[in-house]
């Protein structure tokens, strides 16, 4: 199946890159070749800025959000042609793409799926001279000096969400409908359960996998679970996001959504969620590439930004009709909490779910520790598959 | 609600867009064609009943334009295996890899965008039954058409002439040539039949089960849908148990899932699959004997018109 699935993706963004290209080719041609301006800094004086998608650009959702970001590239630097490539699956097509791409006169690349990553790194090491930017995913091993990933901090707004949905549920029980285990969506997870535990003891986070990114049909098996074990706030971490806000709505149960504002489809239980924002960071990135400064900046590493450190581009969404406004007070002062050195959602002590210490007395974890977390906390329902 | 009827209900729920696609897949194959694009019609019949659906706020002429373009899909099918010799395997599969680019391309415009879905109608009185009215009665009015379509599509096909045709064109096409009938015209007719039922399924999924459009969003059951009709031996009753069987085995994960069981969700997944490989272990002979005869020229390209 996943095999099937691939090549269909791989029709689609061939297609899809074909348009994105036929449209801008005539503009870059003439001026990329000539002035190489040598392997010292990768990027700099780049004629285009690449961005590869893994899904639709207009699926509401983690995708949109980066086609969003392109767009304010588009506006702030009107010199550039910004290339996007849309629905590039997570393997091999991925290099090929962001090597047309190439051939078209980008020097800075960002591949915005967390597979997308080993893809990125094998086009930085055959070209030197470009950048390539991954979102979400983490270089594990040495850092090239023309890579680099990014991301924000997503369970930071996670962690006012659950406040919210902690002081509004009535059964003490949340559901969380998720696609994989990986580190950011159960820092996700843990940190939603933290926050609803912030303001009541006895809330609970049940968790169900789909093992798929977006597959509708699974989302509404298990939203329906979650619904009939009594759960009435619903939140979850997928690409698509109708079917469960949906589900929840239908039910009469609360729900935080994930990625974009879709209060119009849950104006009833819509609590709040966290949503994107890339537009400054991407802008941070593209200045310092085309200045000819990545190498040793910020962005050649494992970046992370978030309340402490910058604007992080989630933000949460704005507040449906349930959230109080003591609720609301409560939510503001955990978010001025979190900007401050000793803020975090994960400040110790930290138990697992077999109630062993994972993070001592008093600790605060950091970005980084945050990103390898691989428990789910004290409160979480739900086996993580090993 | 217990772990048992909570699975089956949503067993019933979740296999209703396969059942569509395996009672389609059903017909076609009784004729001697077999759709391997029952996943491209159900495509097509999601995104085209969506949009109806979103444009005119009528979820039935939703359901109905998405039939519609399920049957064009697997006309096209038909038009090609019967009438130009072409591969029965390379066609289907080509015709849904169009249609996945199809609806990628057309779909983008309608993802997010909400839909006046089907919405749960609980039958009076039968859903108030304990247990039964849970599992049978608490669902959407597509659905219930589902009910009556098993028996319909059974006694279409083994009780009319129309059905005799289309059997005998899957068991002994040169007999019906030699009694002056036109075996193009009734496969045609059967592949494009059961395209529609497959477009309905996609109807179903997209506008009455998770009211939502995504490109890709049937995600499989299409396939399923075509090892459904082998492992229910071209039998309507048997496909509408297998479905549900389907249905249960993905509900079972999320069910269990919700209840804390500490069971592996990787595993869980393949339930499904296993199950089709242990039922075609047990099966296998018999499901070769049973097929239609026609079917086994599929590998001779075009089936043979006499």
């Amino acid at each position: 199946m996943s095999i099937r699935h691939s090549t269909g993706r791989t029709v689609v963004a061939t297609f899809a890159l074909a348009l994105a290209l036929a449209g801008c080719s005539s503009a870059t041609e003439s001026s990329d070749s000539t002035d190489s301006s040598g392997s010292s800094a990768p990027g700099k004086d780049t004629a285009a800025v690449g961005f590869i998608m893994v899904g639709p650009k207009d699926d509401y959702g983690y995708n949109q959000a980066v086609y969003e970001g392109s767009e304010v590239i588009k506006k702030e630097f009107p010199d550039l042609d910004v290339l996007t490539a849309e629905n590039v699956p997570e393997d091999d097509t991925a290099a090929t793409t962001m090597e047309q791409m190439i051939d078209k006169g980008a020097k800075l690349i960002f591949a915005t799926s967390y597979g997308h990553l080993d893809a990125a790194l094998k086009v930085a090491e055959e070209h030197p001279d470009v950048v390539v930017v991954q979102q979400g995913n983490t270089i594990t091993t040495d850092i090239p000096k023309n890579a680099g990933t990014y991301f924000g901090t997503v369970y930071e707004p996670m962690y006012l969400a659950g406040i919210a949905a902690g002081a509004s549920t009535k059964s003490d029980k949340l559901g969380y409908v998720y696609a994989f285990p990986i580190p950011q969506t159960i820092a996700n997870i843990n940190a939603f359960e933290r926050g609803a535990q912030s303001v009541n003891p006895k809330a609970e986070t049940i968790t169900v996998s789909t093992s798929s990114w977006c597959d509708p049909g699974k989302q509404q098996a298990a939203a329906e679970s979650l619904l009939s074990q009594g759960v009435d706030v619903l939140t979850q971490h997928q690409d698509c996001t109708a079917t469960v806000i949906q589900a929840a709505e239908k039910a009469g149960a609360m729900t935080v959504g994930y990625h974009a504002d879709a209060s119009s489809l849950a104006p009833k239980g819509w609590l709040t969620g966290a949503v994107w924002d890339w537009g400054p960071l991407y802008t941070d990135i593209v200045k310092t590439v085309v200045a000819g400064d990545f190498i040793g900046s910020k962005f050649n590493d494992n970046y992370r930004v978030g309340y402490k450190t910058g604007t992080n581009p989630f933000v949460l969404a704005k507040y449906g009709p349930d959230v109080t406004a003591d609720t609301q007070a409560k939510i503001d002062e955990a978010q001025t909490f979190l900007g401050t050195d000793k803020g975090s959602p994960f400040v110790g002590p930290v138990k697992d779910q077999s109630g062993a210490v994972k993070i001592p007395d008093g600790t605060v974890p950091s970005y980084a520790d945050n990103d390898a977390m691989d428990f789910f906390v004290e409160g979480v329902v739900g086996k993580l598959a090993q | 609600m217990s772990l048992a009827v909570d699975v089956v209900a949503g067993g019933v729920a979740g296999g209703t867009s396969i059942m569509y696609a395996a009672l389609g897949e059903t017909v076609s194959e009784r004729s001697g064609v077999i759709n391997l694009g029952v996943e491209g019609s159900m495509l097509v019949g999601a995104l085209t009943a969506y949009a109806v659906g979103v444009e005119t706020g009528n979820p039935w002429a939703g359901a109905l334009a998405g039939a519609i373009a399920g049957g064009v899909l697997a006309f096209v099918h038909a038009f090609l295996v019967v009438y130009r010799g072409a591969s029965q395997m390379a066609s289907g599969l080509s015709l849904l890899f169009l249609a996945l680019g199809l609806t990628s391309l057309f779909g983008a415009t309608y993802v997010g965008q909400a839909v006046v879905g089907f919405g749960t109608w609980d039958v009076p009185l039968l859903s108030d039954i304990p247990v039964l009215g849970t599992v049978l009665f608490q669902h959407d009015p597509l659905l219930y058409v589902s009910f009556a379509l098993v028996p319909a599509v059974w006694f279409v096909l083994f009780k009319t002439r129309a059905g005799l045709l289309v059997r005998t064109a899957g068991e002994r096409a040169d007999s019906l040539v030699v009694h002056g009938y036109d075996v193009r015209r009734t496969r045609t007719a059967a592949v494009t039949v059961g395209g529609m039922l497959a477009g309905l399924g996609g109807a179903h999924l997209s506008t009455a089960y998770a009211n939502a459009w995504f490109e890709n969003m049937v995600s499989g059951r299409g396939f399923i849908a075509v090892a459904l009709v082998i492992f229910a031996v071209w039998s309507p009753w048997r496909v509408m148990g297998g479905a549900y069987l389907f249905g249960c085995a993905i509900a079972l994960g999320p069910a269990l899932q919700a209840r804390g069981y500490g069971i592996n969700q990787f595993l869980l997944d393949a339930v499904p699959f296993v199950l089709t490989l242990v039922v075609l272990t047990v099966l296998g002979r018999r499901t070769l004997s049973s097929s239609p005869a026609e079917l086994k020229r599929v590998f001779e390209n075009a089936p043979s018109t006499g």
